[in-house]
C-alpha cells in the first residue's frame, strides 16, 4: 500500500528567531521542500508615512532614523536629499563630504551586520557575528563622535548637517580607515573557502538577472545577479560622481555570490571614505535655511544607494510647513517580493540562509 | 584539500582565544563617552531662558511643558518667569532638535545615561530637578563646548557664563 502524503503550512514567525524582527512566512512544505511561500508583512507598522503628514520637515528627519536602524545616515540622506530637491538648493562642499562619509561608514557597518547575521542564520552560530560587531562599535563610537548618538543619529539637515566634525574626528577615522583592511582579510581567510559556507550557499537559491530586474530589486542582492546597476554611478548624488570605486558584480546570482558582493563592498566603501578623507575641503557646513522650511507646492522624489538597495522618498509638498503626502520606497520591503522565487524547491533549512542572504531590516519593510 | 578552508579559519580564531578580551564589564568598569553624547538630565540655565516655548515646539514628540507667568520684577527683555517646565523622559527620543530651536542657549542635552526608575512618573524630569541638576552640557549643537564637554567629573558642573553661548 502506498503512503500517501499530503502538503502541509507551516507558519515561521512573526517570532522566530531567524526573521531578524518580526515577519511571518506561511509556507508550503512537502516533506522537506518547500513547494510555495508567502511572507507576511505588517507586524511593525508605526504609520511613519501617515506621521510625517503633520510633522515639520525637520521634524521628519527623527523618522527616518526609525526605518532601517542599522543604517539611520544613509535614511537622514535620502530624506534631506530628497527635500533639497524640492526646494531647489544645494548643501555646501564639505557637508557633502561630511554626508558620504557617514553614508559609506554605515553602508560598512550594514553589510557587518548582514554579513554577520547571515553567518548566524547559516549556523555559524554568533563566531563571525562577534567579529562583525567589533569592527562595528568602532564606526558606531565614531558615530557618536560626530552626533551623540549610536543608532537613531538625526544628525543631517536639510541644508547640510547639524554640526561639523569634531576636531578628533579625522585622527579617529584614519586609524579605523588603516586597521580596517586587515580586518576584511581576516573575514575572508576566515570564511571565504569554508567548505560548509561553499557547500550550504554555492548554487542555493539563484535568483536570475531577469526575476531579479522584474522584481524592482535593487542594492547587493541585484548585483550579486549580475545587473550593473548602482545609484551612486547611475544616477549620481551629493558627490560620488567625483569618486572612484568600483561596483562589485556577482556572477551567478546565488547565495554565495550575494555574500561575496557584500563583502567586496567593504573594501569599495573604504576607497570612498579614503578619498573623501584626502580631498575634504574646509568652510560652511549648513545653509541658513529657516527653521520651519515651506517648500513650494510640487513633489520631488530623491533617491540614494542605502545600504540594502535604493532608498527613495517621495514628497508632495502643498506650501505648508508639513508635506501633504510622502512615500517611502523601502529597499528592503521590495527586495523581499522575491523570497518566493528565490526559496521555491529548496529545503526549509535553506530557507533560512536565503533569507539571511536578502539582508532585510523590518524597521524598514513595514514602516 | 577537503578541509582546508575550515583549517585557515580556525587559525584565525585560535590567535584571538589568547588575546586579551576587549569587551569590559559593565557596571565596574565603564567606557568614556564622547563629548557630544546625547544623554539623560536635560541642562538647562533658568537665568537664560525667557520661556519662549521654542523648544517645546520644535521637539516632534510635544513633550516638553511650558507654563509661564508674568514676572514682574523682569529684568531684560519682558521676560517671563517659569511655573513649569517639565520634560517627559520617557517618550523623549534625544534627538536635540529642542536644544536646536532654543535661541538663548538655555537648553543643552546632559551626558548621562543611567536614570532607570520603577514608575514612568520617575522619567519626567520637573523644573526643580533641572534647576538643581549638575550642569554637565554635552557639546551637540554647542561646539563651544567641545573641550570642556569631556572632561566632566562626578562634581563638576559648568555655571552658565562657562557655559558661553
Ligand atoms: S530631545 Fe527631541 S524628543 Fe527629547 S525633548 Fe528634545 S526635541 Fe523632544
Ligand atoms: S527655547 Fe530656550 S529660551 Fe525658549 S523656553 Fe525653551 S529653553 Fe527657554
Amino acid at each position: 500500500m502506498p503512503i500517501k502524503t499530503s502538503p502541509i503550512i507551516v507558519n515561521i514567525g512573526p517570532h522566530h528567531p531567524s526573521t531578524h524582527g518580526v515577519f511571518r512566512m506561511r509556507v508550503m512544505f512537502d516533506g522537506e521542500n518547500i513547494i510555495d511561500l508567502e511572507p507576511v508583512f505588517g507586524y511593525l507598522h508605526r504609520g511613519t508615512e501617515k506621521l510625517a503628514e503633520e510633522r515639520t520637515y525637520a521634524q521628519i528627519i527623527t523618522l527616518t532614523d526609525r526605518l532601517d536602524y542599522l543604517a539611520s545616515m544613509s535614511n537622514n540622506l535620502a530624506y534631506v536629499v530628497s527635500v533639497e530637491k524640492l526646494l531647489g538648493v544645494k548643501a555646501p562642499e564639505r557637508a557633502m563630504y561630511i554626508r558620504v562619509i557617514m553614508a559609506e561608514l554605515m553602508r560598512i557597518a550594514s553589510h557587518l551586520i548582514g554579513l554577520g547575521s547571515f553567518l548566524n542564520d547559516l549556523g555559524a552560530l554568533a563566531t563571525p557575528w562577534m567579529y562583525m560587531f567589533r569592527e562595528r562599535e568602532k564606526i558606531l563610537d565614531l558615530c557618536e563622535m560626530v552626533c551623540g548618538a549610536r543608532i537613531t543619529y538625526s544628525y543631517m539637515r536639510v541644508g547640510g548637517v547639524s554640526m561639523d566634525l569634531p576636531p578628533e574626528f579625522m585622527g579617529a577615522l584614519r586609524q579605523f580607515c588603516d586597521d580596517f583592511p586587515h580586518r576584511i582579510d581576516e573575514y575572508e581567510k576566515l570564511l571565504r573557502e569554508n567548505e560548509i559556507l561553499i557547500s550550504r550557499t554555492k548554487g542555493v537559491a539563484v535568483l536570475s538577472a531577469e526575476t531579479a530586474k522584474n522584481n524592482s530589486l535593487s542594492g547587493p542582492v541585484l548585483r550579486a545577479s549580475g545587473v550593473n546597476w548602482d545609484l551612486r554611478k547611475s544616477d549620481p548624488y551629493e558627490i560620488y560622481d567625483r569618486l572612484d570605486f568600483e561596483v562589485p558584480i556577482g556572477q551567478t546570482g546565488d547565495t554565495y555570490d550575494r555574500f561575496l558582493v557584500r563583502l567586496e563592498e567593504l573594501r569599495q566603501s573604504l576607497k570612498i571614505i579614503n578619498q573623501c578623507v584626502k580631498d575634504m575641503p574646509i568652510g560652511e557646513t549648513r545653509l541658513k535655511l529657516p527653521a520651519l522650511i515651506r517648500p513650494p507646492k510640487g513633489d520631488a522624489y530623491g533617491h540614494v544607494e542605502a545600504p540594502k538597495g535604493e532608498l527613495g522618498f517621495y514628497i508632495v509638498s502643498d506650501g505648508t510647513i508639513a508635506p501633504y503626502r510622502l512615500k517611502i520606497r523601502a529597499p528592503s520591503f521590495i527586495n523581499l517580493t522575491a523570497l518566493r522565487e528565490m526559496t521555491v524547491g529548496y529545503k526549509l533549512a535553506d530557507l533560512i540562509v536565503v533569507f539571511g542572504s536578502i539582508d532585510v531590516n523590518m524597521g524598514e519593510v513595514d514602516r | 584539500m577537503y578541509g582546508l578552508g575550515l583549517l585557515k579559519g580556525l587559525s584565525v580564531t585560535i590567535r584571538y582565544a589568547f588575546k586579551k578580551p576587549f569587551t569590559v564589564q559593565y557596571p565596574e568598569t565603564k567606557l568614556k563617552t564622547q563629548p557630544r553624547y546625547r544623554g539623560y538630565e536635560f541642562v538647562w540655565y533658568e537665568d537664560r531662558c525667557t520661556g519662549c516655548a521654542s523648544c517645546a515646539k520644535y521637539c516632534p514628540l510635544g513633550i516638553i511643558k511650558i507654563v509661564t507667568k508674568r514676572a514682574p520684577e523682569a529684568n531684560i527683555g519682558g521676560k517671563y518667569a517659569l511655573d513649569i517646565f517639565d520634560i517627559d523622559t520617557g517618550r523623549c527620543m534625544f534627538c536635540a532638535l529642542c536644544v536646536e530651536a532654543c535661541p538663548y542657549d538655555a537648553l543643552f542635552m546632559g551626558v548621562n545615561y543611567e536614570r532607570a526608575s520603577y514608575t514612568r512618573g520617575g522619567l519626567v524630569v520637573h523644573i526643580d530637578e533641572l534647576r538643581n541638576a549638575k550642569k554637565m552640557p554635552s557639546a551637540f549643537l554647542r561646539p563651544n563646548l567641545e573641550v570642556q564637554a569631556g572632561k566632566y567629573t562626578e562634581e563638576s558642573s559648568l555655571n552658565p557664563n562657562e557655559a558661553g553661548r
